[in-house]
């Protein structure tokens, strides 16, 4: 019998801009752990806080939501929602709030560490469901939670009276964290952050609008991941650089006709919601087994923070997906189908995730008109793996992709 | 040309043989799940009762949800194009399509051209379907067929509020204790089923004429009772359990005749 060759695939390039994302996401934790030990102290941040502020004081923050998809992605996420649901957290709550929860009390998780938070840093302009969440880590952990409420927006812009509302409280916060940890805010400090934060997010724009190009120089599962370092770093150096980087390779894969999505890419469509972390692979793969590219999704928009000074920061932070009126938010969106090409739209709809499961059949609904093109949702967890079924998004998956055969027929 | 069409659905198989994409030669139901030998009994008795084998078939469509797993199928397409195609077939002006089977309950929009154009399905929740259905009839000790003959015999149907088909059993229970008569309690059963279903109509648009596929169309009861909350008459045909079978039918015939012509 002839021996099987394992196909040997080479070296991951430790200059890629996939591996240093990787990496700036997993030193994230490390530095974290680090600074712990040297006795610094370390605060939890919810996902759209305004980062500027702990990163120009100088302070170490990790970030529970995305320790949380970290822990759903390599399997924990039942063992964690049980774990909270047993401490008597009923299992409607949000799946990321869960496995905090679960894991402020375990203090560690094989799937990823995390250092236990002297203070907390809660922003509701993703939801509200934050609030309660860090409120209970501060009461049981004893330590002082720093709120910046930004409501909801019912208008389509921010008016004035909001962004005095939200400035008040970035200073009363910054004045909080100076009291607490002893650094110093410094202007100068803050333009540097502003103006490398700014780069990293024009980047990142750059990089996720390359899903112009037919076909698309990227998978966009992709972005899920490298979405991370948004999230958490995007006010590094180091961030900003590999952002530039990963635009770069997008172009050059675009001259090259190459891509990250290795396989024909008959369908290009738009991914709503959180991904599916505890099926990633099998969400994925549905998708690219039928030559389906989900080229864009709104996170390529939600971590563009571009402003001008302090005061336009404030109307940044009021103006992301989750706060927005249902309007600008759908604006946003047939924006991002229009400008990639997206010929459908896979809703996930993700029941730990009121807000974003609440608003979604009618904005939808709202899209596929406007772009005209199907609409399809399937059921699922971002982190809790007993609410999806595999045979039911595959159904659904395929229903979609036969649509967007028939329409390609038709033209 | 002779074409076979087999659904593996969640409770049932079916098999549908068309001649020349216009005559149904034979059709088998049988209960089975997916995974058991259910399809190949179904595809055995189609053939014992159309005299054909399986090499006359000149292509095989499989579709349901174990539509992957049937290893003899030339090409395999969602139940949710099978019931649009199948529907079509028999109606030619329908562009509605409401299929409520064993484990979820799905509406098509079909276009012009009687393709599927958008559908909704219900989420993870089992109300709404035959599983529902089934939970019921066994509390009541009735057979899913006698239902559609209890509920016409209603006076006052009993509300069934709860979405949870567990809670639903509570909630019938109690009302039988509580002294409602079973046809009203059969009647409450089948409008919790349709409410459910009418809201997924809804939500993709109730567009004349309107069909009902699958299993639980059989059920007189729900179809009337949709038929009230809709307000537009529901057509059917006692084909209606094959109609994803025979949308696979002729699935392969389409595909056939269309490589012949180029
Ligand atoms: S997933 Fe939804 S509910 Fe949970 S923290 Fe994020 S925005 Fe809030």
């Amino acid at each position: 019998m002839a021996e099987e060759v394992k196909k040997q695939r080479p070296a991951p390039d430790p200059n890629s801009a996939k591996m240093r994302l990787r990496k700036i996401a997993a030193d994230a934790y490390s530095d974290a752990v680090e600074a712990k030990k040297r006795g610094e102290l370390v605060g939890w941040c919810s996902s759209n806080f305004p980062v500027e502020i702990p990163e120009t004081l100088g302070l170490t923050v990790c970030y529970p939501e995305n320790q949380a998809a970290g822990i759903a992605a390599r399997g924990g996420g039942e063992r964690m929602c049980s774990e909270a649901e047993s401490e008597g957290y009923s299992n409607d709550i949000c799946a990321y709030a869960r496995i905090s929860l679960a894991y402020m009390k375990l203090k560690s998780a094989p799937e990823q560490d995390m250092p236990l938070p002297d203070y907390v840093l809660c922003a509701n302009n993703i939801c509200n469901c934050m609030i309660k969440w860090y409120e209970n880590i501060a009461k049981e952990l004893n330590i002082p939670m720093i709120m910046i409420d930004i409501p909801f927006n019912p208008d389509y812009e921010v008016s004035e009276a909001e962004i005095d509302y939200i400035e008040a409280q970035m200073w009363d916060a910054i004045h909080q964290l100076e009291k607490i940890t002893g650094h110093k805010w410094s202007d100068e400090k803050f333009r540097q952050v502003q103006q490398i934060s700014g780069r990293a997010s024009k980047a990142w724009l750059d990089a996720t609008a390359t899903a112009r190009y037919v076909p698309s120089p990227f998978n966009g599962f992709d972005l899920l991941n490298h979405m991370a370092v948004m999230v958490t770093a995007r006010g590094k150096e180091e961030a900003a650089e590999a952002m530039d980087k990963l635009n770069s390779e997008y172009e050059e894969n675009h001259l090259n006709g190459t891509s990250t999505f290795h396989a024909e890419e008959k369908y290009r469509i738009m991914f709503e919601g959180i991904a599916c972390w505890p099926w990633l692979r099998v969400t994925s793969t549905g998708l690219k087994g039928r030559g389906i590219n989900m080229v864009t999704t709104i996170y390529a928009d939600a971590f563009g923070f571009i402003y001008k000074d302090f005061r336009d920061m404030c109307r940044a932070y009021a103006e992301v997906p989750n706060c927005m009126n249902i309007e600008h938010a759908r604006d946003k969106r047939v924006r991002l189908c229009k400008d990639n090409h997206v010929e459908g739209l896979l809703v996930h709809t993700n029941r730990s995730c009121k807000l974003w499961s609440g608003f979604m059949p009618e904005m939808s609904r709202q899209i596929g008109k406007e772009c005209n093109i199907p609409v399809v949702s399937f059921d699922g967890d971002q982190a809790d793996p007993r609410n999806f079924s595999e045979a039911q998004y595959d159904t659904r998956v395929q229903g979609l992709m036969e649509i967007m055969d028939t329409n390609k027929e038709a033209k | 040309m002779y074409t076979l069409g087999v659904d593996i659905g969640s409770t049932t198989a079916k098999a549908v043989i068309l001649e020349n994409g216009e005559r149904i030669v034979a059709s088998s139901i049988i209960i089975a799940t997916v995974g058991t030998s259910g399809v190949q009994n179904a595809v055995t008795e189609v053939l014992d009762k159309s005299g054909l084998r399986m090499e006359d078939m000149t292509a095989v469509v499989a579709t349901g949800y174990g539509r992957q797993t049937y290893e003899q199928a030339d090409y395999q397409i969602s139940e949710l194009s099978c019931h649009a195609i199948g529907a079509h077939f028999v109606f030619p002006d329908v562009h509605t399509v409401i299929d409520i089977g064993g484990q979820d309950a799905k509406v098509l929009s079909l276009n012009e051209r009687g393709q599927l154009a958008n559908f909704a399905m219900n989420d993870k929740c089992a109300a709404g379907t035959g599983r529902f259905l089934d939970v019921m009839a066994s509390i009541l000790n009735l057979k899913i067929s006698d239902l559609e003959k209890e509920a016409a015999k209603a006076t006052e149907p009993a509300q069934i509020s709860s979405t949870c088909t567990v809670f639903a059993e509570s909630e019938v229970i109690s009302q039988l204790a509580n002294g409602v008569k079973i046809p009203d309690v059969v009647a409450g059963i089948c409008s919790s089923v349709a409410s459910r279903v009418a809201s997924l109509v809804r939500r993709v648009g109730v567009q004349e004429k309107v069909c009902m596929t699958g299993g639980v169309a059989q059920n007189g009861g729900v179809r009337l009772a949709l038929e009230k909350e809709l307000g537009v008459p529901i057509l059917y045909d006692d084909k209606a359990q094959l109609m994803g079978a025979l949308g696979a039918s002729l699935y392969a015939f389409n595909k056939e005749n269309k490589k012949n012509n180029t």
